[in-house]
């Protein structure tokens, strides 16, 4: 097995119980802390210039997703139209950072983006449940990567991490990411089934220690999808990795984030907890569909002080 | 034994069904047209504006695709809970307009009939405004009306209830929803109705009642790109050329009464009604 594990934790994945001991052995989550941090940060006031600036940054870190059984190939290509130039009548807006699309699609998607500098980013590895063989996975991924994506959003096997069989994670995340070649791995932690927010932190070490570049989320399929205090433990964890690895690794927070003034406080959540530094689209994502269209709403309200409609900007 | 505090009300805005304080935190106080103290009430901004025209638009699709049928029977719903309420808004009427209590009291029989009367069209003003159009060719061609959507209304400073009633009434009996701004100096009343509102089967978001400065939200509301139309009855002539202007940015319907001050005991007519609809006509081959 090839490790890509940084020096300081060489030997922990030498074999499930020194995995599960190091796992466990991170400090436990105060959950009312977490809740109250995150709740306290949500109600920072952004507004004029700044609420300008965080509102286009926000655009630049959009994920633009469509994951529906009902996806068509002109569906994605509209998408990846707005991913390149979401207001055709502002040129001034910057575009997104990628799009994300089931692999089946991400050569269509491909096509459309070409030349745009828009990423494609494809799910993989029986999205959203995970629940397939190891071979299947890698093949799922081995797709996506042969279609021209660029970033791979795979799921971690939740049944196996509530178990606490660490170690079939953890191969299975190093399986993918050597899948994955040039392509960046995204790791989707599904915490709205994780249950707590120790689990929480124990999946997003795991999921660093195995290889990912990203640590997302959630599916966007599971009801609670991204959270701020989720998030919150999430920034935690990639900021004590880069202490004691120099590694850094980017969050993306994904589903349920709809409103600018949801955007606007996890780009105070980013600030205030991973710092600065994560405060671009290398590092930092969001996972949405429906929030581009707010963003710019806002965005014209901003520049032409009238409130603006929905029906006015694309629907998809 | 010590004697009894006073229990007051606290008159807040109506968004959505709920009744929220106003974002901004303002309130100002509300006297009687003798110009004693009445009660504080919350003094709307812009932003609680921005979240009632996002209520009413919520609210919009389900009200407008429910039969008209089901539609009558909730304004009627509503003029039974407000007969129900009679003394207290005679009360608050007395207060406002400072009429005596006899008259307060036909203007709110008005009102209540007012509802009553609107309530009667809810299933008639298709045949009324739509029908089949006789056509040169081999066509069956149907006109139907349709709601407009979202309107905003800055509601009549004189009559605080009736002239209330008789501005939302034809407005949501035709399927459209509302944001509307009440009278400035009588405001109460506009609050009572909302609590009528709020337990008479109407739901959350169809009708939205904003009190405070005419002059300081309908502007935004006017401008507003997700509201369908204005009507200005209440304005004066200042806001009604400025909120016009601001209209015409997406094209709203605009309705500017030809009169200053409207009779509202007077039969009110088909034009409320008939200002905020859509015709959509379709041609259907015959024998097909």
């Amino acid at each position: 097995m090839v490790s890509t594990t940084t020096a300081p934790f060489a030997e922990v994945a030498s074999s499930n119980a020194t995995l599960r001991a190091f796992l466990h052995g991170l400090p436990g989550v105060d959950r009312v802390g977490a809740d109250a941090r995150a709740a306290m940060l949500g109600t920072r006031s952004i507004k004029t210039t700044a609420k300008a600036q965080a509102i286009d940054l926000a655009i630049s870190m959009v994920d633009l997703t469509t994951l529906e059984g009902a996806d068509t190939p002109g569906k994605v290509r509209a998408m990846c139209a707005k991913a390149a130039h979401p207001d055709p009548t502002d040129p001034s807006v910057p575009r997104v950072a990628a799009v994300c699309v089931y692999p089946d699609l991400v050569a269509t998607a491909v096509r459309a983006l070409d030349g745009s500098g828009v990423k494609v980013a494809s799910v993989a590895t029986a999205f959203p449940s995970g629940r397939s063989s190891l071979e299947v996975k890698v093949a799922d991924t081995a797709l996506a990567v042969a279609a021209g994506a660029a970033e791979i959003d795979m799921v971690i096997d939740r049944g196996a991490f509530l178990s606490g069989d660490y170690l079939k994670v953890f191969e299975e995340i190093t399986a993918i990411k050597a899948a994955c070649g040039d392509a960046h791995l995204k790791v989707i932690l599904e915490t709205g089934e994780l249950a707590t927010y120790d689990n929480v932190r124990r999946a997003s070490w795991l999921a660093m220690l195995a290889g990912a570049d990203f640590i997302k989320t959630s599916t966007g399929k599971v009801q609670p999808a991204a959270t701020l205090p989720v998030t919150l433990i999430m920034l935690e964890a990639v900021r004590d990795f880069r202490l004691r690895t120099g590694r850094v690794i980017g969050v993306k927070p994904a589903g349920g984030i709809r409103t600018t003034k949801d955007a606007i406080k996890y780009l105070v959540l980013v600030n205030e907890t991973a710092g600065a530094d994560w405060l671009n689209p290398d590092l930092f994502r969001l996972g949405a569909s429906t929030l581009l269209n707010d963003l710019l709403m806002q965005r014209q309200k901003m520049a032409t002080g009238r409130y603006a409609g929905p029906d006015y900007f694309t629907l998809d | 034994m010590s004697e009894r505090l006073a229990v007051r009300k606290t008159y807040k805005l109506f968004i959505g069904g709920a009744f929220p304080r106003s974002e901004s935190g303002r309130s100002y106080a509300v006297t009687s047209s003798k110009g004693d103290f009445l009660a504080n009430a919350a003094k709307g901004s812009r932003k609680d504006a921005r979240d009632a025209v996002a209520a009413a638009r919520k609210a919009f699709p389900g009200w407008s695709s429910a039969t008209p049928y089901n539609r009558g029977q909730i304004l009627y719903r509503v003029a039974e809970m407000l007969e129900g309420r009679r003394a207290q808004f005679v009360a608050e009427v007395v207060d406002a307009d400072g009429v005596t209590a006899k008259k307060a009291g036909e203007l709110v029989d008005a009102a209540v009939d007012r509802l009553v009367w609107y309530a009667g069209w809810s299933d008639k003003i298709g045949a009324i405004r739509g029908g089949a159009n006789p056509v040169a060719g081999p066509y069956f061609n149907l006109s139907t009306v349709e709601p407009m959507g979202v309107v905003a209304v800055v509601a009549p400073p004189a009559g605080p209830l009736l002239g209330l009633v008789s501005v939302i009434a034809p407005l949501i009996v035709t399927g459209n929803t509302c944001v509307v701004v009440a009278s400035e100096r009588a405001p109460l009343p506009s609050i009572t109705l909302a609590e009528v509102l709020a337990t008479s089967d109407l739901p959350g978001g169809v009708v939205n009642i904003l009190t405070g400065s005419a002059g300081e939200i309908a502007p935004w509301l006017a401008g507003h790109m997700d509201v369908n139309g204005i009507d200005l009855t209440g304005a004066d002539a200042d806001l009604a050329v400025r909120c016009e202007e601001l209209a015409a940015e997406n094209l709203k319907r605009v309705l500017r009464p030809a009169q200053e001050t409207v009779d509202w005991l007077a039969d009110p007519g088909m034009d409320r009604m008939t200002a905020f609809l859509e015709t959509k006509t379709v041609w259907h081959p015959i024998g097909v």
